[in-house]
């Protein structure tokens, strides 16, 4: 017996539209089953994960869960988005970690270099620089894929590392706060350099999020009514459809890593100058890896991405609480998101094909063979 | 009359109501067809009418869904193309299977079960190819080879199985008129011994030639066995489309001054990769009202002539080519565009149209600069409601044939598809039009069609360019052919003067590589 896929003629629109709840509730099933193994109740252990992180939305002295969401929401966001630009051109950037970690720190350097320089231009600059950072990291594997032919996959995923060293080193070193008691970190950032709250007195959520939310209002116009949208379409398909239509590949190569990689450094600079309020060794939780997650749960749509980026920011939130209630690790969170990443794209692969599976060639019906022709002739 | 009577008992093969169905279009329908020993049986039908899935499934490739494949009289079950050749079918595919790296014996080594020594091959192979007129060198690269002679190691590697029937898929497509002539002389001598050939063409003069009997296909179903011989082209032809063909109107060209469209002067190009072809030095001047086309045999450049006249590559100088009399060598594809040029690719998915787009969206793409003010709003946006009106225009236009109000490009079947490509560029009403392959793998209806759209277009003042392998497509609607061979371009011949014999040894190289020999002894 052997499997084979076999390519649909036609897709079915309505399975398109419910694959991701079909994921979503597949994750569900194997949740559970990962759960009884590990000897917890599994109906406890999936409302920790999923309804207990929300029960506090409708106490109202209670919205401070709501606003961790958006927190844990606004990075996921704002990263997947621009990954939706790279994976819909067909660059494979995985190394947005790499970028959110290099925008962080890139945005850091003013506050933490120049503590003198207080101005309200200063939070400005930052984002700026962090965007900058992001991109001019991004453009590494851009470059090297447009100049060297080399695969962007493996080489952005290298770089992510790189990009956490160097910044375990600069947190312990030559930025480590003097007065830190010998933790890594820089300094705590003055007033002028933290991204505000949105609505201080209900919670920490700050602007972070609605820059995340900008930023998939804007691409989704891009992608949906510009010709840049179509040319992103276009070449991500067939580079020879997009260089007949006059579209050249490699800008597109430049392009689709510098939105992206200003997106996750932009995200990352929000989040030390949000939340956090100073770079430290422990800024990079995951956030670009499972921001993939999010892109193709939300079909790399940016108006989906914001709905799978709550889903999944509440993933992170729920494994707190179950690392709290249940004493589970908290390794269980990634577990979770990887199943998630599965059963997405297996829910998709199964709408594109269909499976068939092939019987090892049976011996010959002889009396078959033998009576046919005569019964015929 | 007498062959009928013998029929039952010396069939090779026989196929009784074989039937294959993808999604809701049935591709066989009930299909009849039996192959006597030592025949050569013509398989016939229109692009689409169910040929390759019916032999895919005599060869193992494809499941049938209901019917009986009986070999020998005894019913079997061919799973795999492993188990055909066990039984004593061999194909030679209409495109190759052959890796260019490697030599022919090397190639032939691959598909053989047992591990034999490539010099017990190669040896072989050379006694094969000497005994049956296939001149071969087993120890040549096959990225150096042509294409007939690729066609060869196919053939050989095939006749090193012993099969007992061998099916060959439109084998003269790729082959110069001579090469033919060789093919043909070859596949006789295989019937004097006694081996079945399944024989599927469009070709209708090879098949009356060539061919001993005939199974008609159309739209998956069996029209008609007959007797070859006793049919003419017009008659086989009427079977294959089920209507009469009618060829493609050519008026005289108007009297009177016409100015030079379209400018070639000395167009070179390195080759690209390895297996690309150089072009040297090419000369061409197309004028208004005319239609010039390029006949060879496929991978002689052409495919890399139609890209640096597209501008989807650059020339190294402005003046290499002109259009419309505006240097244009270092201009991109849409600034020729708007000067007035038009290009349709050969390839239809993934060159001419993004599969996974609409037709609309498609419509956009060669042309979201030149009508920039339809499609684009005023400032850069998409304007949706204009294409779709443009998109069902040109599908009412062409006759385009759809399953939906905006099918994704990949939903249509080539040859509709090929009308909607051809339709977007003739809708702008070019000056230039380029069309490379215009009508392969398109049904006789549709490219009637497309011909006389491009022979008006011409007339219409425009000047048309046609690169094709298809000889009679050429004769038929153009002024001049010139032939394209081993990347260089030979001079056009006026109509008047081309014959068959001329054109095909030009393709087969006989003057073209004489030529520049010369040159460079000079």
């Amino acid at each position: 017996m052997r499997v084979e896929l076999v390519k649909r003629p036609q897709q079915s629109a309505l399975f398109s539209a419910l694959s991701p709840f079909i994921a979503l509730g597949l994750t569900l099933i194997a949740g559970a089953i990962m759960f009884s193994l590990l000897g917890k109740n599994p109906l406890d252990a999936l409302y920790y994960y999923f309804i207990d992180p929300l029960t506090g939305i409708w106490d109202p002295g209670n919205r401070w869960q709501l606003h961790e969401l958006a927190i844990k929401a606004a990075p996921l966001i704002l990263i997947a988005v621009g990954l939706s630009v790279c994976f819909l051109s067909n660059n494979w950037n995985i190394g947005a970690e790499g970028q959110f970690v290099t925008g962080a720190m890139a945005g850091s350097m003013i506050p933490v270099l120049f503590p003198e320089f207080q101005s309200w231009i200063v939070l400005p600059l930052m984002l700026i620089m962090g965007m900058a950072g992001g991109a001019a990291y991004a453009s590494i594997p851009a470059f090297l894929k447009v100049r060297f032919n080399t695969n962007e996959i493996l080489t952005s995923l290298m770089l992510v590392y790189v990009a956490q060293l160097f910044n375990d080193w600069l947190v312990r070193g030559p930025w480590r706060n003097p007065e830190g008691f010998s933790f890594p970190g820089t300094v705590r950032f003055h007033e002028y350099a933290i991204i505000p709250q949105i609505w201080p007195d209900a919670g920490r959520a700050h602007w972070g999020f609605v820059f995340a939310l900008l930023a998939a209002v804007a691409v989704w116009f891009m992608l949906s009514k510009t010709v840049k949208g179509f040319e992103i379409k276009v070449l991500g398909q067939s580079p020879r459809a997009g260089r007949f239509a006059g579209f050249s590949a490699s800008r597109m190569v430049f392009f689709a890593f510098l939105i992206s990689g200003a997106l996750a450094g932009l995200a990352g600079i929000s989040e030390v100058a949000g939340p956090v309020e100073h770079l430290n060794e422990k800024i990079s939780i995951g956030y670009g890896f499972t921001a993939i997650i999010v892109a193709f749960l939300g079909r790399l749509n940016p108006l989906g991405i914001v709905a799978a980026g709550l889903i999944l920011a509440l993933t992170y939130l729920g494994g707190e609480a179950a690392q709290i209630s249940l004493q589970v690790s908290d390794k269980t969170v990634r577990a979770f998101q990887g199943m998630l990443l599965f059963f997405v794209l297996a829910c998709d692969t199964l709408i594109h094909y269909r499976v068939r599976l092939v019987a090892p060639p049976a011996a010959k019906p002889a009396g078959a063979a033998a009576t046919e022709p005569a019964g015929n002739a | 009359m007498d062959n009928t009577g013998s029929q039952t008992t010396s069939n090779l093969l026989e196929v009784r109501g074989l039937t294959k169905i993808f999604g809701s279009l049935k591709a066989c329908d009930a299909v009849d067809l039996a192959i006597a020993k030592g025949e050569i049986h013509a398989l016939l039908g229109e692009n689409g009418a169910g040929k390759s899935t019916l032999v895919k499934m005599l060869f193992g490739s494809l499941e049938p869904a209901s019917g009986d494949i009986l070999w020998k009289d005894q019913s079997v079950r061919v799973n795999s193309p492993g188990e055909a050749r066990a039984l004593g079918i061999g194909m030679v595919f209409q495109h190759f299977s052959l890796f260019e790296a490697l030599t022919a014996a090397e190639n032939i080594a691959l598909s053989l079960d047992k591990e034999t020594p490539i010099s017990e091959i190669a040896e072989k192979a050379r006694e094969l190819s000497k005994a049956y007129g296939l001149p071969l060198d087993p120890f040549a690269l096959v990225g150096d080879l042509s294409v007939g002679e690729r066609q060869r190691i196919e053939i050989v590697r095939c006749l090193l199985q012993e099969p007992e029937l061998i099916i060959l898929d439109e084998p003269t497509s790729v082959l110069t008129p001579q090469e033919a002539d060789k093919l043909f002389e070859t596949l006789e001598r295989l019937r004097a011994e006694g081996k079945s050939i399944l024989y599927i063409s469009h070709r209708l003069e090879e098949v009356k030639r060539l061919c001993d009997r005939a199974t008609v296909l159309r739209h998956g179903k069996v029209v008609a066995h007959c007797d070859p011989r006793n049919e003419s082209p017009a008659s086989l032809a009427r079977m294959m489309v089920g209507d009469e063909v009618v060829g493609a109107e050519r008026p005289p060209r108007e009297a009177g001054e016409q100015q030079e469209m379209l400018g070639i002067c000395g167009l070179s190009r390195k080759p690209a990769g390895p297996f690309s072809v150089q072009l040297h030095d090419i000369w061409l001047t197309v004028k208004s009202g005319e239609v010039i086309g390029i006949a060879g045999v496929a991978g002689n450049g052409q495919g890399e002539f139609f890209e640096a006249v597209s501008g989807e590559v650059l020339q190294e100088a402005p003046n290499v080519l002109r259009i419309r009399g505006e240097a244009a060598g270092r201009r991109d594809i849409n600034d020729r565009r708007m000067l007035g040029a038009a290009f349709v690719p050969e390839e239809r998915l993934g060159h001419g149209a993004a599969p996974a787009l609409r037709l609309s969206e498609n419509l956009l793409l060669s042309r979201f600069r030149t009508d920039a003010s339809a499609f684009l709003s005023n400032i850069g946006l998409v304007a949706s409601g204009a294409l779709s009106k443009a998109s069902k225009r040109i599908v009412a236009d062409m006759d385009v044939r759809k399953s939906a109000e905006d099918p994704e490009a990949s939903a249509l079947s080539g040859g509709n598809l090929q009308k909607f490509i051809i339709g977007r560029e003739l809708d702008r009403k070019p000056a230039v039009m380029v069309v490379n392959q215009p009508t392969w793998g398109v049904d006789a209806g549709a490219a009637a069609r497309i011909r006389q759209a491009l022979i008006d277009l011409a007339r219409g003042g425009s000047a048309v360019l046609v690169i094709s392998q298809d000889l009679d497509e050429l004769f038929e609607i153009s002024d001049a052919i010139a032939v394209m061979h081993n990347g260089h371009l030979s001079d056009p011949i006026p109509i008047g003067e081309a014959t068959y014999e001329k054109i095909g040894l030009l393709m087969g190289g006989a003057d073209a590589a004489a030529s520049p020999a010369v040159k460079e002894a000079v």
